[in-house]
């Protein structure tokens, strides 16, 4: 069979990602510049049986995915800067009350209003701690269209077998370009479904803090009755102020999804073998980063790259193995220094450097170049 | 005529009282008129969504055994549009304080009216914010007194049920905590509504409002809820003077004729699939 | 590296210059099997501003999506010639309207100046359609991708109704591409 290969844009390669997935509710909020995604699903979802909403604000947009979240819909909301900021609440209430969910953000530039039509990187660190209170999330960078696509689907994997918000992470640049897509048959990906419990609603918990295996939450309306809260809960569902229960129920927020790192992170490393030098990029980033490694090369410099895919939680221990044995390590990104702390507090052994390029541009091969140049001079 | 007592316990989950509310509050009252009502209308469970936003009223899905949700400040709205948007068969009820469903989530009330979707709100007016210690809320009277208002309010207040009325919502009524029978009949009605139903009920709250508004104990609240309260025919009669302090109750608007957004939005993917 | 191509339409909001830069990737991803990547810059403004789209062809992939060593520019405005021109190579070459432009003092490359507005409004009988024709010069000059290729996009991305008008547009983009070609 013939592969489908479409030109498409990164925003509308999430949109057919979601679709590939399963998905079959989006609420959001115009935004720029994500809201292709929105309006490419109006018209797609009404089609296959989905809902499509046009909420009256951000807040509300995630409030309405994470109610058809609770009535079994694999959902799905767009935004950018302003937008994620007024959606950070209830990115706590999903991660507190173990709501599945996808959140898209197309970085642009910020803070406040920023930059709406140009990119940044500057929501990496939001995206980790944006919402109050102690909790883990997941959040993936994808650095090309046709990775957007697939991350999507994956993002949407994760959130269900985890029970867990899940930040798409991707940029103007990104949202914006189109290149080459491959379209998968939806019978050529794994797709994960959501599920009744396999125990009757008698025996059910909505919870489980201390068995290790993430209970399936049930889809509200099938005989399962139960009750969700924002405040901490035991196992039933029901607000509790036990010491035991606070802390079960706090470890277990961080412990599901670190405890499973292994099956949630993904990276890709690019003549890291004998680098001398490592550059760690994600993002629209790191193709601009694979460039300036391979000028590196010609120019006789072993320079390497390493890319998380999985930006959140953090690949702790790749860096930490990279460092031992790569001692300079340059992390370019599109903001005032935001990821380069995860590498300094990993990468014990090798001095850091930064190249923040805050100028509603991309960061271009030469410049990375310039950089990798001028630390392998040091 | 004999009346068997009605069994509450068939909808409460047992396990989760006491409930927070403190003694004399009128929310119970509301709690019960609401099961009752529930009863009345043959709901199964399963089917039957209770959302809540925060405060003291919010806390009542925790009591009640059906699928529920204590969403967020403001938010019960907008998850209750999603659940039914997404699963129309479901009966979904979003209950509100003030505080909750007109300063904080009044985005959400007039957007929910606007798009007449079928959910039936149940917004619980004690003029103030009961949990948080009785600050000011948008229903509070000119003139009265809060922890934040020490020298009286001076902000107009909102009349829900006009609000509603304007921005679209197809069903609006008004009862109070005082009138239990009058509230379940009110309650079954908006239920079996098809649209955005808004019903206000004035409820008592003399811990956090009424102590401070020469009406500390409940029995002076309920009075109040008594006195002030006027039928809207009696008040038809009546002029602005005899009306100030006063508040209508009853059914104000009953409108079949405007469409429902979730079945509209069915009906426009059942012509999208054909084609 | 050395195969990366990159091409720019630069005018203003509503000339359709980025659909230009989606044809053209289409043609190039699609129709041709090359790699291709189309981005596009542009203001608040959905009308008038300046804006551009851009492309880069290449037979490797492609990493850094922008232009940054331009091989050809088209110009549609004399702010956005202005603008845009900094980054065109040294042997690079400019398409500038020849009413639509009248200031060359910033230009490079090579310039060639061609009558597309006047081409529009005595063949097809309005402007509307620039944005195909300038295309059409692009191709002629560059010959990046087939008229077939291009032609098989083309009629994939515009409205229905529309096909026809612009096979002519594109027809009388590489008309005027072959006479510059062949007074050069």
């Amino acid at each position: 069979m013939a592969k489908n290969i479409k030109l498409m844009q990164g925003n509308e390669a999430i949109a057919e990602g979601a679709i590939i997935a399963g998905c079959n509710f989006f609420a959001g909020y115009p935004i720029t510049p994500s809201s292709e995604i929105a309006e490419l699903l109006s018209s797609k979802l009404p089609k296959t049986g989905g809902v499509f909403l046009q909420m009256e604000d951000e807040i509300s947009a995630l409030g309405a995915v994470l109610g058809a979240a609770l009535g079994g819909a694999k959902a799905i909301t767009a935004s950018s800067g302003p937008g994620i900021s007024l959606k950070q609440e209830h990115i706590g209430y999903a991660s507190m009350s173990e709501i599945p969910c996808v959140i898209v953000n197309v970085m642009r530039g910020g803070p406040s209003t920023g930059l709406p039509t140009l990119p940044a990187q500057s929501d990496i660190m939001q995206a980790k701690w944006g919402t109050h209170g102690d909790h883990a999330i997941i959040a993936i960078v994808p650095s090309s269209v046709n990775e957007s696509l697939y991350e999507t689907i994956r993002a949407f994997n994760l959130s269900i077998k985890y029970r867990t918000p899940v930040l798409i992470l991707t940029d103007e640049i990104i949202g914006h370009m189109r290149e080459k897509v491959v379209v998968p048959d939806k019978s050529d990906v794994d797709i994960i479904d959501v599920k009744l419990p396999d125990v009757p609603p008698e025996e059910y918990n909505p919870y489980n803090y201390t068995s290790g295996a993430v209970t399936p939450l049930a889809p509200m309306g099938e005989g399962y009755r139960y009750h969700v809260t924002g405040l901490i809960h035991g196992e039933t569902g029901f607000p509790s102020q036990k010491t035991e229960t606070i802390k079960n129920a706090q470890n277990w927020l961080i412990d599901k999804i670190y405890k499973n790192i292994e099956d949630i992170e993904k990276f890709d490393e690019f003549q890291t073998e004998d680098a001398d030098i490592l550059v760690v990029a994600y993002g629209s980033t790191s193709r601009s980063t694979r460039q300036a490694v391979m000028m590196a090369r010609t120019a006789g410099i072993k320079a390497g790259m390493f890319r998380p895919i999985t930006i959140w939680p953090f690949p702790e221990k790749q860096i930490s193995n990279l460092s031992k044995r790569i001692k300079k390590i340059l992390v370019p990104e599109m903001n005032m220094g935001q990821i380069i702390l995860e590498i300094q507090r990993n990468a014990c052994e090798s001095q850091v450097y930064g190249l923040n390029v805050v100028t509603g541009e991309p960061i271009t091969p030469d410049q990375i170049y310039a950089k990798i140049k001028e630390i392998a001079e040091s | 005529m004999i009346k068997t007592k009605f069994d509450y316990d068939k909808y409460l989950r047992k396990n989760t009282l006491p409930h927070i509310w403190c003694p004399g509050c009128g929310d119970g009252i509301i709690l019960k008129a609401l099961l009752r009502a529930i009863d009345k209308c043959e709901y199964p469970k399963d089917d039957v969504v209770v959302a809540s936003g925060i405060g003291c009223a919010s806390r009542l899905p925790g009591y009640v055994d059906f699928n529920t949700i204590h969403t967020t400040h403001g938010r019960a709205l907008t998850f209750a549009t999603g659940i039914k948007m997404f699963k129309p068969r479901l009966k979904v009820i979003a209950i509100s304080g003030d505080g909750d469903a007109l300063a904080i989530g009044g985005n959400h009330f007039i957007h929910a009216a606007r798009r007449n979707i079928d959910i039936t709100m149940i917004i619980f007016n004690n003029y103030t914010y009961g949990m948080t210690g009785g600050q000011y809320s948008p229903t509070q009277p000119l003139g009265t007194y809060s922890t934040t208002t020490s020298f009286g309010s001076i902000e107009q207040p909102f009349d829900a049920c006009n609000l509603a009325q304007a921005a679209g919502a197809t069903w609006v009524g008004r009862s109070t905590s005082y009138h239990a029978v009058q509230l379940e009949k009110f309650i079954v009605s908006a239920l079996k509504h098809t649209g955005f139903s808004v019903l206000e009920v004035i409820t008592n709250c003399h811990i956090s409002f009424g102590r401070r508004n020469k009406m500390k104990s409940p029995v002076e609240m309920v009075k109040y809820q008594k006195e002030k309260a006027i039928p809207i025919r009696s008040a038809e009669n009546m002029s602005d003077e005899e009306l100030a302090g006063r508040f209508k109750t009853g059914i104000f608007l009953e409108n079949t004729d405007k469409p429902e957004f979730s079945s509209e939005y069915r009906k426009m993917a059942e012509t999208l699939k054909t084609k | 590296m050395n195969d990366r191509i990159e091409f720019r339409f630069s005018g203003s909001g509503g000339q359709g210059l980025i659909l230009a830069g989606i044809i053209l990737a289409d043609a190039a991803a699609i129709y041709e099997d090359k790699n291709a990547v189309q981005t596009q810059s542009y203001g608040p403004e959905a009308r008038g501003g300046s804006s551009k789209s851009e492309v880069i062809v290449s037979d490797s992939p492609i990493e850094y999506p922008k232009a940054t060593k331009v091989d050809y520019m088209v110009a549609l405005t004399q702010e956005s010639f202005n603008k845009y021109i900094d980054d065109v190579k040294e042997t690079g070459i400019v398409i500038a309207d020849k009413e639509l432009v009248t200031d060359f003092s910033k230009a490079r490359g090579k310039l060639y100046v061609i009558d597309m507005v006047k081409s529009a409004r005595e063949e097809l009988g309005k402007v509307l359609g620039l944005n195909i024709i300038a295309l059409g010069v692009l191709v002629e000059i560059s010959g990046i991708v087939s008229h077939e290729s291009i032609k098989n996009a083309l009629i994939k991305r515009v409205p229905s109704g529309f096909e026809d008008y612009n096979k002519k547009a594109i027809e009388i983009g590489f008309k005027l591409g072959k006479e510059i070609k062949n007074n050069n």
